[in-house]
């Protein structure tokens, strides 16, 4: 049984990599993540953890130093948020594409402008074709959780792994977790042993070279396939953490989805707002049901199909906006995954929801809900791209 | 899968390559002949060259070896790309660029 | 949810409700409740309005939102009760807890017609008799406690020596300090 503790969202990932113990990390502090390093770095400096950390000037040379220290042969860790995932931004596609398995702690922010150090999932969603794998966690649990299995799932595949979680909602929240014993962490984590790797005495190696167009397609055509693998992975390391804590995870997590003819698609900690909403709508008989997205990268389109073939309607909630005239990302995707499925009979709507931090509450969730029972007894989808609660 | 740069050809298949193309072996340069990229070549008159290796350090390819005794020898074709700093340095005109006939 | 607690602070930047807030949420955990504890953010500014919540329950919580309809609403700082409108959507049947010298009756023409409890409790005095200085978090605690029922009163007691203990390990002349406020606090704190 694990250990009944409380803690924030950022406590909760500096906890675990205290108990992981990485090689090292590289780190620039930004709101909401600050907390992050901060904890972190009293933990190296008590001695409690024998990690070389490496404080730089900024986000561009933090993700620098995790590539540097990653390929010698090192588990190197970040984190940061918002415009310091901006900034991060040229180095997370050479991490990517040297197949690095670095682990970044995101505390999503909103992006200027106008400022704001609000969360939504814009910083997030910016880079989501930088060919990171991408975790969102619901609560404080699952931050840690997901970060305790980020390693095997990014090592296994050879590619870096995005830990997200809500900026404050979660990252400044204290919740209950229960926390995992650290002999198990380090039991489950394993030690990392790459095949290859710079300091490696008697084989010299070359990361990071020049393609020409002869073979950057070939070179970007197996980083695609890294990260259709990884969806077996996620799978298979969730179900594995499931039995050493009674916590499994998958792609997604379905609540009410069984006979749900209305259902929403949700990131991050609306999901936990959205469960207590459709309880209360449960009880008055309404089948209404939700699909969290927990792997945004990989795209989980073939669970996302199946679990969405029987509804009557739903709603992609996107906490960012593509700007694009049109939709969302997780919408647009959803579309592609459905349309890729043969699967035309629901009718799907797009809400832009909590831009900034925009409180979303039970009754948010619940209007979203009554729209789309509105779209089944009328037939009619209307305007798909829509923001939610916003004053008109 | 190779792992070695003689083995990473126009024809490898995307499930042949490396991850991120990486090579697992070192002083990959001394495989590939730049020498084909030239159109003019060096030609050195060894009766007006002095031996005094003002060409040798200019050299970009590092194709003018220097022997032990401290002399140097003949152009190293394999690499020169023809680029004639070295025919530019030489304060005795002993090094003549010409068209190269291959 | 039926059985959920709903606690909303108001102070200033720099006076502790957030601390408050958390060392509440820190109570009730130990007595075995999940909880939840979080302010509400925007550019932290020392002196400004802020607000901070709590939610206890003996069942998981996963709402991720703030608190419009609290069961209890604590105000730190008296000052704001002109600047804020501190009872928007407090249940009749809850409470609000006031940082104040003044009585109940005295205060409550001030919470635009609020109908439900009014608590006060001189917290500043309290907290400067006891530490000597004006730490108004822990009498605040210890009335919102009290008037709540939200964590059980010798628990809680017995739970709070203990982080003191922890606390000012180095400074145990605060132990006895903090601890007489507290216990000053749930006997003084007047319900109105």
């Amino acid at each position: 049984m694990g250990i009944r503790e409380r803690l924030s969202g950022n406590e909760a990932v500096a906890y675990a990599m205290k108990q992981i113990n990485p090689d090292v990390m590289g780190a620039y502090p930004i709101t909401p993540s600050t907390e992050i390093p901060q904890y972190f770095s009293a933990y190296v400096d008590n001695g409690e953890v024998d990690t070389e950390f490496i404080a730089v000037e900024s986000e561009h040379s933090a993700m620098s130093t995790c590539i540097g220290a990653q390929a010698a042969g090192a588990r190197a860790i970040s984190a940061t948020s918002s415009c310091g995932l901006c900034y991060m931004t040229e180095m997370l596609y050479v991490a990517a594409s040297d197949r690095l398995p670095i682990t970044l702690a995101v505390s999503c922010r909103a992006l200027s402008g106008p400022i704001n150090i609000n969360n939504d999932h814009s910083d997030a969603m910016g880079v989501r074709d930088t060919g990171w794998l991408m975790l969102f966690a619901e609560n404080n649990q699952e931050a840690y959780d997901n970060y305790l299995q980020a390693m095997r799932i990014g090592e296994a595949v050879s590619l870096p792994i995005m830990i997200c979680q809500d900026g404050f909602i979660t990252s400044h929240a204290i919740e209950n977790i229960e926390l995992v014993e650290t002999e198990k962490v380090k039991e489950f984590v394993g030690k990392y042993e790459p095949q290859h790797f710079l300091l490696k005495k008697d084989e010299p190696m070359s990361v990071g070279a020049y393609a020409t167009s002869v073979y950057y397609m070939e070179a970007k055509r197996q980083q695609a396939q890294a990260m259709i693998d990884a969806k077996e992975v996620i799978k298979k390391v969730g179900a594995e953490f499931g039995k050493i804590t009674g916590r499994t995870y998958g792609l997604i997590e379905t609540y009410e989805m069984e006979d749900a003819e209305e259902a929403i698609l949700i990131i991050g900690s609306s999901a936990g707002t959205a469960k207590e909403a459709i309880q209360e709508l449960r009880a008055q008989n309404k089948k209404v049901g939700l699909i969290k997205i927990r792997s945004f990268r990989p795209f989980p389109s073939e669970e996302i199909a199946e679990a969405l073939k029987h509804v009557k309607a739903f709603a992609a909630m996107d906490k960012d906006d593509s700007f694009n005239a049109h939709c969302g990302p997780i919408y647009a995707e959803t579309c592609a995954a459905l349309y890729a499925a043969g699967i035309h009979e629901p009718k799907g709507i797009n809400y832009i929801y909590g831009l900034g931090g925009r409180d979303v509450r039970v009754e948010s969730i619940q209007h979203v809900f009554a729209e789309l029972e509105k779209i089944v007894q009328t037939g009619d989808t209307g305007e798909t791209y829509r923001y939610l609660e916003v004053r008109e | 899968m190779s792992q070695l740069a003689k083995d990473m050809t126009p024809s490898i298949t995307w499930k042949e390559m490396t991850m991120g193309c990486n090579i697992y072996e070192g002083g990959t340069s001394e495989m590939v002949e730049t020498g084909d990229w030239r159109t003019n070549k060096p030609v050195l008159d060894w009766d007006k060259c002095k031996q005094c290796l003002l060409c040798a350090p200019v050299c970009p390819d590092l194709s003018i070896p220097v022997g032990k005794d401290g002399k140097r020898e003949d152009f190293n074709y394999f690499f020169c790309k023809g680029c004639g700093i070295c025919a530019n340095v030489c304060p005795f005109g002993a090094i003549t660029m010409v068209k190269d006939e291959k | 949810m039926k059985d959920i607690v709903e606690i909303r602070w108001h102070g200033r930047g720099g006076q502790g409700a957030k601390t408050a807030s958390l060392l509440l949420a820190d109570a009730a955990f130990n007595t075995g409740k999940y909880v939840q504890g979080f302010p509400e953010y925007g550019p932290e500014r020392m002196g400004a309005p802020i607000t901070a919540y709590n939610r206890i329950s003996s069942e998981r919580i996963t709402v991720h939102s703030n608190i419009y309809e609290p069961d209890y609403v604590v105000v730190v700082d008296e000052t704001l009760l002109s600047a804020v409108n501190v009872t928007a959507g407090l249940k009749k049947g809850g409470a609000i807890v006031i940082n104040s010298h003044k009585t109940p009756e005295e205060v409550r023409p001030l919470l635009k017609g609020y109908e439900g409890k009014v608590c006060t409790i001189d917290a500043g005095k309290i907290s400067e008799e006891e530490l000597g200085k004006n730490f108004p978090n822990t009498p605040m605690l210890a009335a919102i406690v009290k008037v709540s029922g939200v964590v059980e009163e010798q628990e809680f007691i017995k739970d709070m020596e203990g982080s003191f203990q922890h606390k000012f390990a180095s400074k145990p002349q605060m132990i006895d300090g903090n601890m007489r406020a507290l216990k000053r606090s749930m006997k003084e704190v007047q319900i109105g």
